[in-house]
């Protein structure tokens, strides 16, 4: 089974100057692993919302690829939101939910994914077509290695084992993220808006 | 269904579509009520504005956050009831982040409401906005409504701060059932 750390490190390893939203949690520590990025907006609340940060990005930037990276509990709590991106299918956006079928910061309880809950299934039935459930890093390696190139909007659901890797936390302070965020997308300008 | 409405010469809701484009909205969110729309219609056959229907008003908090990240503009239309449904998405994303957000609320459960499950979300709803320390403005009258969504969409995006505007039953109606 696939290690979280290892779906991080080969999902981002063409990144580039893609937007990377991470999901509260186990995500966000995945994706400070490899380093920080002003590019990156590291979502510390809101359960449920990640992915809905992704879309109003993909609406402003049609031109920007954007990825968001969450865990299944963060997706359970948000699965109306997979309808809304469904209907208006940007296709700049990515939606990648690691799957360890449990909330890892909680006490390892488990999620429904655990018990036949289909995230993929449910966004296939969203709109979102290009859906994939992912077992194998092979697998990945066929999205990872054009990860620029995606023109659809895509959703994959990715089976990752039980075991964390190393805590690295990300920054914190919101305000400071979203400055520094919009400063690197939109330029210095934008911070005297 | 219809609205019970009093006569009215001023088309505020068309008052307030200007507003949004003159601003250069273009992220209009909303969860429909009937109180909406009016001003959802105007905004629909604009196509500069992006509409985005909301499973939950919820999702208007992410949505306008990243639409924020990216340069856009926009705001979250719902109905008192629907604020209930955004609280935890509020404070954690957008109070937390300092995100600015007009929300415009339309009122249930006050003026000679007909349904008695509407009235403990909307008799509550100014108090919840409060405890938020959220901005909020009530317009009772038509002739208020485009000065006021001008200025707290004004304070909303030059403070980065959130503000409401709430539309009250006496302004739009009464929803009647019967009818």
């Amino acid at each position: 089974m696939i290690k979280r750390r290892s779906a991080v490190y080969e999902l981002l390893k063409n990144r580039k100057d893609t937007i990377v939203i991470n999901g509260l949690g186990g995500t966000c520590w995945d994706v400070a692993s490899l380093g920080d990025n002003d590019l990156n907006f590291n979502v510390w609340g809101g359960m449920g919302n990640a992915c809905m940060i992704g879309l109003g990005l993909a609406l402003a930037q049609p031109h920007q690829k954007i990825i968001v990276i969450t865990g299944d509990g963060e997706m359970l709590m948000g699965l109306g939101s997979l309808a809304t991106i469904g209907v208006h299918s940007p296709k700049n956006l990515s939606i990648v939910v690691f799957d360890n079928e449990l909330y890892g910061e909680t006490g390892a309880q488990k999620t429904h994914t655990s018990k036949g809950v289909s995230l993929k299934d449910i966004a296939i039935g969203a709109g979102i077509k290009n859906s994939h459930l992912i077992y194998k890093l092979s697998e990945l390696k066929a999205f990872s290695d054009n990860i620029n190139k995606i023109t659809n909007l895509t959703f994959l659901q990715i089976k990752i084992s039980k075991d964390n890797g190393e805590m690295t936390l990300p920054i914190r302070d919101g305000s400071y993220l979203k400055n520094r965020f919009r400063k690197a997308l939109l330029g210095e300008q934008s911070l005297y808006e | 269904m219809s609205k019970t409405n009093t006569s009215s010469n001023l088309n505020w809701p068309l008052e307030i579509y200007k507003i949004f484009a003159k601003n250069n909205l273009t992220q209009i969110a909303y969860v429909p009520d009937a109180g909406h729309k009016s001003l959802i219609e105007y905004c629909e056959k604009d196509d500069k504005m992006k509409m985005i229907s909301l499973t939950t008003e919820e999702e208007g908090m992410g949505l306008l956050a990243g639409a924020w990240l990216g340069g856009d503009k926009g705001t979250v239309l719902m109905q008192s009831s629907g604020l209930g449904n955004c609280i935890n998405a509020l404070a954690s994303i957008t109070i937390a982040c300092n995100f600015p957000l007009l929300m415009v609320i339309t009122m249930r459960g006050e003026w000679n409401e007909f349904n008695p499950w509407q009235v403990p979300m909307g008799s509550s709803t100014e108090k919840v906005l409060s405890a938020l320390n959220i901005v909020t403005t009530r317009c009772n009258n038509e002739n208020e409504v485009a000065e006021t969504v001008n200025a707290m969409l004004g304070l909303a995006y030059k403070s980065n701060c959130v503000t409401a505007v709430l539309l009250s039953q006496r302004l739009i109606g009464a929803k009647s059932f019967m009818e």
